[in-house]
């Protein structure tokens, strides 16, 4: 119940207008749409794909957060897959549950805490930038924490065990013989890969991108902390109508279409790649 | 296995296309003084060993002795440590597993479940960049030859275990290996089944003329089946030789008791002549054949239980007193248990039709074998305890 009632309670106020105290209840409150229309209203410029095209300012926000939500998925899934691959060939189970205490330590610290270290690395002044300038990689500082230069380091950072858990134990169940027998009938390394391995290790390729993607779509931390001036996450604006502008309202209703869409992306993106549901949960 | 015309047919082309005395140069192998080490255990001791191509090979030997690692090492899973494999003639150092000319049938089959049967089938093709067309009916041509018409489009998991071992045989044949490696392929299979698919196997591999090497700790199936037997333990070989050699011939006394049973009467060497010994043991003096080289006093006297005979009356040297303990029916014949006055067990084992004129419990009978049947080895205690 006490899951379930706050969540009804956001869905009823997502139907009604944001009125000032003394009206609700009144005769103006009745239910609408009007809340959800906002989202498609205030047309903004927006360059997608070399193309200019006007996009409402919030649907605007909501795609770049998308698109790069997917971005971190993807760059996670390629990094999390080698990773996953090698522990699996070279860490014996017996020495797996100590591995994974020592790569689970930095959750033990909170994410504020994570972030905060990530935008001091990160940071004009900060210790990356000394370490390369003196390394002679590179002459000038650079800024790293630009557009979304930060949140996309931060989500990768915050994530990347999601995509590894899944992955490793879906490897470590794969049969070393089904390796060796493609190899033996003459497969290549990648062909080995492509053909036995990523199929066996869909379940977990899927449910590990499931969970990076609403995670990093539903971060409200990184995108606060390591978001520039100009980068602006989904999750922020309803942060500010809830917060700053007290429309719970509308607020309501963004958090709403924000799920809706999201499992929409996600169930678009399982269609478009021939995954089904009961892949994700075996 | 039942031999259509159809598949029978198909077998030219099922094989290979090179010449057939092509084939059969490229499918020999030579071991030479090979070793393997894990650390610093020695999984493989310095092992020679040659294998004709068109062979079949069978290599014989407790779990453990490194059976396994002589197909990894021969298909290119694993480095041997010392020495030289060659294949066809060919040295294959530095040439990986999806290389070499040689397919292996594993220990677990290892067929691909997420794939369906004539997928699992032509998978090595699809390696080699055929197209699908010509793979679907190389496949379906395989699946003929192992008599599983039909099931192209079934899943591994929809099969059952002697299906899914014909599955792994034709995924294994489709890419036209030269060498052929089986690992204890039917250990998972009922005795009926097992039986009817070393029949196939042996028809597979006269019709393929590939050459297969076979591995198993089952005697039976080793001798059942193969050319040549080799037998081996703790990494080492033992004896190589035809299976009627091993099992009448065994060059020591390990081979003797791992393949088949066998009665040991443990004693001192008193003479030698003519290709015959005399063993004294307190059950008395015995005469068998000495075909192997015998060192030192101390030996053994091996003889098969089919070849002991229970009598009521001493007839000739060879006999030895004792008294029937027991008596278990084992199908085709029955193996009776003899004890000695020094508690000595003695296993006979008798045609069914004799049963009914067996000597009672109670009496003592007398225990004959002939002395061309039984031989003398070298007394190997160390090794009998393994
Ligand atoms: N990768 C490895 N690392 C260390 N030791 C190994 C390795 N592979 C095999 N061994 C050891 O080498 C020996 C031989 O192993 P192998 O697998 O060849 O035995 P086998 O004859 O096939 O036995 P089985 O009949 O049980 O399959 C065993 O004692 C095994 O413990
Ligand atoms: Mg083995």
């Amino acid at each position: 119940m006490l899951i379930i009632l706050p969540n009804i309670a956001l869905i009823e106020s997502s139907f009604r207008p944001y009125l000032p105290l003394n009206e609700i209840d009144g005769p103006r409150d009745s239910y609408t749409l009007a809340n959800y229309q906002r989202f498609l209203s205030t047309p903004v410029g927006f360059d997608i794909f070399g193309m200019s095209i006007d996009v409402p300012i919030h649907l605007r926000i909501f795609i770049t957060t998308v698109l790069y939500s997917i971005l971190v998925t993807a760059i996670i899934l390629i990094i999390g897959y080698p990773a996953a691959y090698y522990m699996t060939k070279t860490i014996s189970p017996s020495n797996m549950a100590l591995f994974f205490i020592v790569l689970t330590v930095p959750m033990w610290v909170s994410e504020i805490l994570r972030s905060f270290a990530w935008f001091t690395i990160l940071s004009f002044k900060g210790p990356l930038n000394a370490l390369l300038i003196e390394m002679g990689v590179i002459d000038s500082e650079i800024r790293w924490i630009r557009g979304y230069n930060g949140i996309v380091i931060g989500l990768v950072y915050t994530y990347m065990l999601f995509m590894v858990f899944p992955l490793y134990s879906s490897m470590q169940s794969l049969d070393k013989n089904q390796i060796e027998a493609a190899q033996d009938l003459g497969a290549s390394w990648w062909r080995t890969h492509w053909r036995v391995i990523v199929p066996h290790c869909k379940p977990g390729i899927v449910s590990g991108c499931v969970m990076v993607f609403m995670l990093s779509a539903g971060s409200l931390l990184v995108p606060s902390l390591l978001g520039s001036p100009n980068s602006l996450w989904f999750t922020q604006t309803i942060q500010q109508l809830m917060l700053e502008a007290l429309d719970w309202n509308t607020g309501a209703a963004y958090s709403l279409l924000f799920l809706l869409l999201c499992t929409f992306v996600v169930a678009g993106m399982m269609w478009a790649f021939k995954v089904k549901l009961s892949n994700i949960t075996n | 296995m039942r031999v259509s015309s159809h598949s029978r047919n198909l077998v030219p082309q099922a094989i290979s296309n090179s010449a057939d005395s092509e084939k059969r140069s490229e499918g020999s192998v030579e071991l030479e003084h090979v070793s393997c080490r894990f650390g610093s255990f020695r999984a493989i001791e310095d092992l020679s060993l040659t294998i004709r191509a068109g062979e079949f090979f069978s290599i014989l030997g407790p779990s453990g002795c490194g059976k396994t690692t002589i197909l990894r090492m021969i298909s290119g899973f694993i480095d041997p440590s010392a020495g030289t494999i060659r294949i066809g003639g060919e040295d294959v150092r530095g040439k990986r597993a999806n290389q070499r000319p040689t397919s292996l049938i594993f220990q677990n089959l290892a067929l691909f479940p997420l794939m369906r049967v004539w997928e699992n089938v032509a998978f090595g093709l699809e390696m080699r960049r055929v197209p699908r067309s010509i793979r679907r009916k190389r496949a379906e041509e395989l699946l003929a030859l192992v008599d599983l018409v039909g099931a192209e489009e079934k899943m591994v998991s929809q099969l059952s275990g002697g299906q899914r071992q014909r599955v792994a045989i034709a995924r294994a044949l489709a890419v036209e290996p030269s060498v052929m490696l089986l690992d204890e392929p039917l250990s998972a299979l009922d005795l009926k089944l097992r039986q009817h698919m070393r029949a196939e196997l042996r028809s597979i591999q006269k019709r393929t003329g590939v050459t297969f090497i076979y591995i198993t700790h089952d005697q039976s199936e080793a001798l059942a089946m193969s050319d040549r037997v080799a037998v081996m333990n703790k990494g080492r070989m033992l004896q190589v030789a035809p299976p009627h050699e091993i099992y009448h011939n065994p060059s020591s006394g390990f081979v003797a008791k791992f393949v088949g049973e066998t009665n040991v009467i443990e004693g001192k060497l008193v003479r030698i002549a003519d290709g015959f010994g005399t063993v004294e043991s307190p059950l008395g003096q015995h005469r068998a054949r000495v075909s192997h080289n015998v060192q030192g006093e101390s030996v053994a006297l091996y003889v098969r239980p089919e070849h002991v005979d229970v009598s009521r009356q001493r007839q000739g040297d060879n006999a030895i007193e004792a008294r029937l303990q027991d008596v278990s029916f084992e199908g085709s014949f029955a193996l009776v248990k003899a004890v000695t006055a020094h508690g000595h067990v003695f296993l006979v084992a008798t045609d069914n039709k004799d049963l009914q004129r067996l000597p009672s419990n109670t009496e003592n009978v007398y225990l004959h074998f002939d002395e061309q049947q039984a031989f003398l080895l070298q007394s190997d205690r160390e090794q009998c305890i393994t």
